[in-house]
């Protein structure tokens, strides 16, 4: 199992019958792929759609069905279409159980930066910044470090940030890092690895729970 | 009543340079692909337009940067398009990122004669600097315009000449909220129906918000993620 499988199907297992989910992309979007069986859940893309299904056949690919990245996908029974501002009325007003996004920097305040580079990229947020200030509960999925080694989970975020103070819970490919009040708590540790090895590799300040467990996919 | 226009250059004759402009759209999809390409067959330059995003190198409002048409833009996500990164980077664009809630709701604002309105989006962030924050209860919000344009360039799937429309899955996206923002509303569409046809609980765009139809030529509508992988070809 790959890291990033490792998190989807951990991720997977938060999810409860009747909630409904927004995935962003790229490695969120895996999520959508282990939903438990018996858990009903609707996701929902940003671009105007609830109840999203898997992709398509190429030869059943339709221009005018597509996810917030973009992709073609198909339609679930049950689903509805919807334009922008009310998707976003749906996201902003509290609706969504659950959000669950990529990051590039997470710090001991819950802050989140995702969404560009000074100087070096110029992207946009798309629907990050109201994803996070409207959901109930944030999660950010994301590989524990970057690719050259460096700690995504910092002390404080160095790039310009999404939302201030609005991540819930923390999954890497190592642990589950849930966010409070009075800093980050670490409650499961993939197996094989500990605590003094996820804080190894952690810039931030981590609190081990008395109820540390082991993180199971 | 007859709001139809002949072709996609006829129903934009008289857009002018300099013309603030929001066009509909998400990425690729449900996108006004005639109006786009008759705009710039009228050469107009410095425009400003406000879309969700900037097409791509290649197609959508990517054609309308290559002919160098457009001075600044408000969006919420640009990132597959690479003139426009450059040019961004240079100085030569003036782009403002926004988020893409606060963008949908300005613009409904801008439609419902509402001048501000606060959201919690962006609080702490560069979307915030330099703007009004108010505390209401618990939270602390942001205060955000209204987006108004001179022109709205948008999509529909039916329409017919009193200007009614309905979309198609998610080909909706920014199009009916775009309509209700704009001096002027020109919609295209996939397929032209008599009144009465489109069954009135049904309609999303009701017609008092178009100002001119027009029945799109042809639509290429592809598919964006296999677009740019396949490097434009799709």
């Amino acid at each position: 199992m790959t890291g990033k499988e490792r998190i989807a199907r951990r991720i997977a297992r938060e999810f409860q019958d009747g909630f409904y989910v927004n995935l962003g992309i790229g490695l969120p979007t895996m999520i959508a792929g282990y939903v438990p069986a018996g858990i009903d859940v609707m996701f929902q893309s940003e671009n105007g759609m609830l109840g999203v299904g898997g992709p398509p056949t190429d030869e059943c690919a339709d221009p005018d069905l597509i996810n917030a990245g973009k992709q073609p996908v198909t339609e679930l029974p049950g689903c509805s279409f919807f334009g922008s501002e009310e998707s976003f009325a749906m996201i902003r007003g509290g609706h969504m159980d659950m959000s669950v996004l990529g990051a590039m920097q997470v710090d001991e305040k819950g802050n989140l930066a995702n969404w560009t580079i000074p100087g070096k990229m110029v992207k946009g947020m798309g629907g990050a910044m109201d994803l996070v200030a409207g959901a109930r509960r944030v999660i950010v999925a994301m590989e524990h470090q970057t690719k050259d080694g460096a700690s995504r989970i910092l002390k404080q975020c160095t790039l310009p940030l999404t939302g201030q103070s609005v991540v819930h819970d923390i999954v890497t490919e190592l642990c589950w890092i849930r966010v409070t009040a009075n800093g980050l708590v670490l409650t499961e540790v993939a197996e094989g690895m500990d605590a003094a090895g996820v804080q190894a590799r952690t810039e931030a300040r981590l609190m081990v729970s008395p109820e540390l467990r082991v993180m199971t996919a | 009543m007859n709001k139809v226009v002949e072709s996609a250059d006829a129903a934009v004759a008289d857009v002018v340079s300099g013309a603030t402009i929001m066009l509909g759209g998400f990425g690729l999809c449900g996108i006004p692909e005639n109006l786009i390409a008759a705009l710039v067959r009228r050469r107009v330059t410095g425009l400003h337009t406000i879309s969700n995003n900037m097409g791509v190198d290649g197609f959508g409002m990517g054609l309308m940067l290559e002919a160098g048409m457009i001075a600044s833009h408000v969006g919420s996500y640009v990132g597959e398009n690479r003139r426009l990164e450059a040019l961004v980077l240079k100085n030569e664009l003036d782009l403002t990122l926004i988020p893409q809630g606060t963008l949908a709701e300005r613009i409904r604002a801008g439609g419902a004669g509402i001048p501000a309105f606060y959201v919690p989006t962006g609080l702490g962030t560069v979307v915030a600097e330099g703007k009004e924050t108010r505390k209401i209860g618990e939270r602390t919000y942001v205060l955000e315009q209204a987006l108004h344009a001179d022109v709205a360039l948008i999509k529909a799937w039916k329409g017919d000449r009193l200007g009614n429309l309905v979309y198609r899955k998610t080909a909706r996206n920014f199009n009916p909220v775009m309509a209700t923002a704009a001096d002027l509303t020109i919609a295209e569409v996939e397929e032209l129906v008599e009144p009465g046809e489109l069954d009135p609980d049904h309609i999303i765009t009701p017609g008092i918000y178009v100002n001119r139809i027009v029945v799109g030529a042809a639509y290429r509508k592809p598919i964006e993620s296999k677009f740019i992988q396949s490097g434009g070809a799709a």
